[in-house]
């Protein structure tokens, strides 16, 4: 019994000391301005925070959307004990972003100029009004959570009823903005490398969007069972696991259909910088994964499901950074690394994601399947039965 | 009609009055360290460029239809009918794409000011628009730049081209580099000893991004409407199933 008790310790302290770093950075970035609280230069205008937490961030989110689309639109049931915890997840996800958006812009009060202050040709502004609604969305998805923990059963009747207009705003938004998180790129045909410039960037951006979030469901279910004490949806995780390998053949196939007709498949095979990390990028993002799915034994266990959805997880933020940092450098003539406090505040956000999600977990009834099974077990939890038993009747 | 710049190595003796003419316009320090500086910054929107008894200058292309202006979410960058390209800092909220976006790394940032912008050579935009020629151009004592209308420059520049097959490289710089700039370089050396891609498509770069920006329009009614046909199906078998079940429910209590 001692022991999980001194590991919470641990992790608190482990988090304290994160969110003390973080708020003296935050005052740094403040206060100093971006060229004393950053490595970023006119060579390079965008680093981590862009690379990680806007790409990486808004790419781990998207667990909230395949999964509400598999189940709400595509109507899949065995997947909606884990909607839940992914639109959770998704939420957190956006919020978290749009902080950390704050952080790396040069004006950040400003960040309502998009509003008012049009440019329909610019990808941005584009990507700008979708993560806004999608996040006003992803609130509206989220409500009924809250409004279940305060039984507030008319309010509940009603954002029910309109639902499915959000659920397919929301898959819809999120086509949009996770593929033009990669349309961002092809105006930098000559900056980009060519292992990573593509015309199918969207494609591609939008495909190992949902590869990630099948990976993160994946990931998340297993940490819930682990640190919550969650019977594991073994069989559901299977089935992801399955849809993940049809994924990740398929973005694999596309990739090397485009490096072959781009005639970029030879430089493969030649030693250099970018080909390092694009080996790399390709063993943990498609080798790997694939190569441990692909055997029955693993694919059907809890620990093989879960080590391929976390080098799943760790191949694609390679990829976004190789997108954001390696591809570039050549053509700027210029190396980037993060300054410490940038790793910082990135490790503050990702140390609030978990903190935050672990709290709404024993808060908010983000897990109510088992509460509806076993109502007799616990007694004071009984009353969301009430609730959640018509809604999810068809479970 | 546009204007544009034809700055010609060859006629460019190194004197950099285009520097300092352009720090006085644009109120920017200007001394013998920052002349020495062959770089351009945020406190510098043009710079000579020396290798050996070579010139080449560096400054904002002005391009006809620029990567900035066409990135910039807020429209603060903005492409003027008479050719300079120009920024307005109170629209701005410092994304930073322009940087990233430009195929010249011409936007420059003040990374030290807590209250940052964006800067760069805007083409002299209030002198041009007041009809008078930029201050880099007024001021060059040889006239190594020059200002003008850009279609008459690259005339001009193609005429020097063809009267001096051996002094001048047949490549007038901006006349197709992503789709034509406003500012034209003439050179008697290879541009990429200066650092200048000659690699660059002459396809102009927002043209990369609109092929697919343009479609989203028609993609979001289709979408849309595919997802919502996949709910009234998917669901339709659900209702029915239910349906049935009543039907076999009521039959069962009638026997």
């Amino acid at each position: 019994m001692t022991v999980p008790r001194i590991r919470f310790t641990f992790w608190k302290a482990i988090f304290l000391f994160i969110m003390a770093a973080g708020v003296y950075c935050t005052f740094l970035r403040f206060f100093r301005g971006l060229g004393a609280s950053t490595n970023l230069s006119d060579q390079f205008p965008w680093g981590l925070w862009i690379g990680f937490d806007v790409m990486c961030g808004v790419m781990l989110a998207a667990g909230g959307f395949t999964l509400t689309a598999a189940v709400e639109i595509f109507n899949i049931k065995r997947f909606h004990s884990i909607v839940r915890p992914t639109i959770l997840t998704a939420f957190l996800g956006y919020l978290l972003v749009c902080a950390a958006l704050m952080y790396d812009l040069g004006l950040p009060w400003n960040i309502w100029h998009p509003l008012v202050m049009r440019n329909p040709h610019s990808v941005m502004f584009e990507v700008a009004w979708c993560v806004m609604l999608y996040t006003t969305v992803l609130a509206l998805e989220f409500s009924p959570i809250v409004l279940e923990h305060f039984q507030l059963k008319r309010a509940l009747k009603v954002i029910r009823s309109v639902m499915v207009v959000f659920v397919i705003l929301g898959v819809l938004l999120s086509t949009l903005h996770q593929s033009s998180l990669g349309t961002l790129y092809l105006i930098m045909p000559n900056k980009l490398h060519p292992f990573w410039w593509s015309p199918l960037l969207p494609v591609f951006f939008f495909l190992s969007a949902i590869a990630v979030g099948l990976a993160m469901t994946i990931f998340e279910s297993s940490m819930s069972s682990k640190y919550f004490g969650r019977e594991l949806e073994l069989p559901i995780l299977r089935d992801l696991g399955r849809v993940l390998v049809v994924v990740l053949a398929l973005y694999g196939i596309l990739r090397f259909e485009d490096l072959y007709h781009r005639g970029v498949l030879k430089l493969v095979l030649v030693s250099g910088y970018e080909q390092r990390f694009f080996l790399l990028e390709m063993l943990l993002s498609l080798v790997a994964p694939l190569g441990l799915l692909l055997i029955p034994k693993v694919r059907e266990s809890a620990q093989g499901l879960y080590l391929a959805a976390v080098l799943t997880l760790l191949g694609f933020v390679t990829n976004r950074l190789n997108v954001t940092i390696t591809g570039v450098e050549t053509a700027v003539g210029g190396r980037y690394a993060p300054r410490w406090t940038e790793v910082v505040i990135t490790a503050m956000f990702v140390a609030l994601g978990f903190a935050i999600f672990g709290l709404a977990a024993k808060y908010l009834p983000i897990f109510p399947e088992e509460k509806v099974h076993i109502p007799a077990l616990h007694e004071p939890e009984a009353r969301f039965a009430e609730v959640a038993v018509p809604v999810h009747a068809g479970d | 009609m546009s204007k544009g710049i034809l700055y010609d190595a060859t006629l460019c003796i190194g004197c950099k009055q285009c520097e300092q003419g352009c720090a006085t316009e644009n109120g920017l320090p200007y001394d013998d360290r920052i002349a020495d500086q062959q770089i351009t910054s945020a406190h510098k929107y043009t710079a000579i460029l020396i290798k050996d008894d070579k010139f080449m200058r560096k400054l904002c292309m002005n391009c006809d239809d620029p990567a900035c202006a066409s990135v910039c979410p807020v429209g603060a960058l903005k492409k003027t009918a008479l050719g300079p390209v120009t920024y307005d800092k109170s629209r701005c909220m410092g994304c930073r794409y322009c940087m990233a976006a430009c195929p010249f790394g011409v936007p420059k940032y003040e990374w030290e000011k807590a209250v940052p912008g964006v800067r760069k050579c805007v083409m002299c935009s209030k002198r041009v628009a007041q009809g008078k020629q930029t201050a880099c151009a007024e001021i060059c004592p040889t006239g190594a730049t020059q200002f003008g209308e850009r279609d008459q420059l690259l005339e001009e520049a193609r005429k020097r081209i063809h009267d001096n097959p051996g002094k001048y490289l047949p490549h007038i710089f901006g006349e197709t580099e992503v789709g034509g700039t406003s500012v034209l370089l003439l050179s008697s050396v290879p541009f990429n000893l200066f650092g200048f891609r000659t690699d660059l498509t002459e396809r102009a770069l927002p043209m990369y991004t609109y092929q697919v920006l343009s479609r989203i329009p028609d993609f979001v009614p289709l979408f849309g409407t595919m997802l919502g046909g996949i709910y009234w199906i998917t669901h339709r078998r659900e209702d029915v199933a239910e349906a049935e079940a009543k039907e076999k429910e009521q039959k069962g209590g009638v026997r």
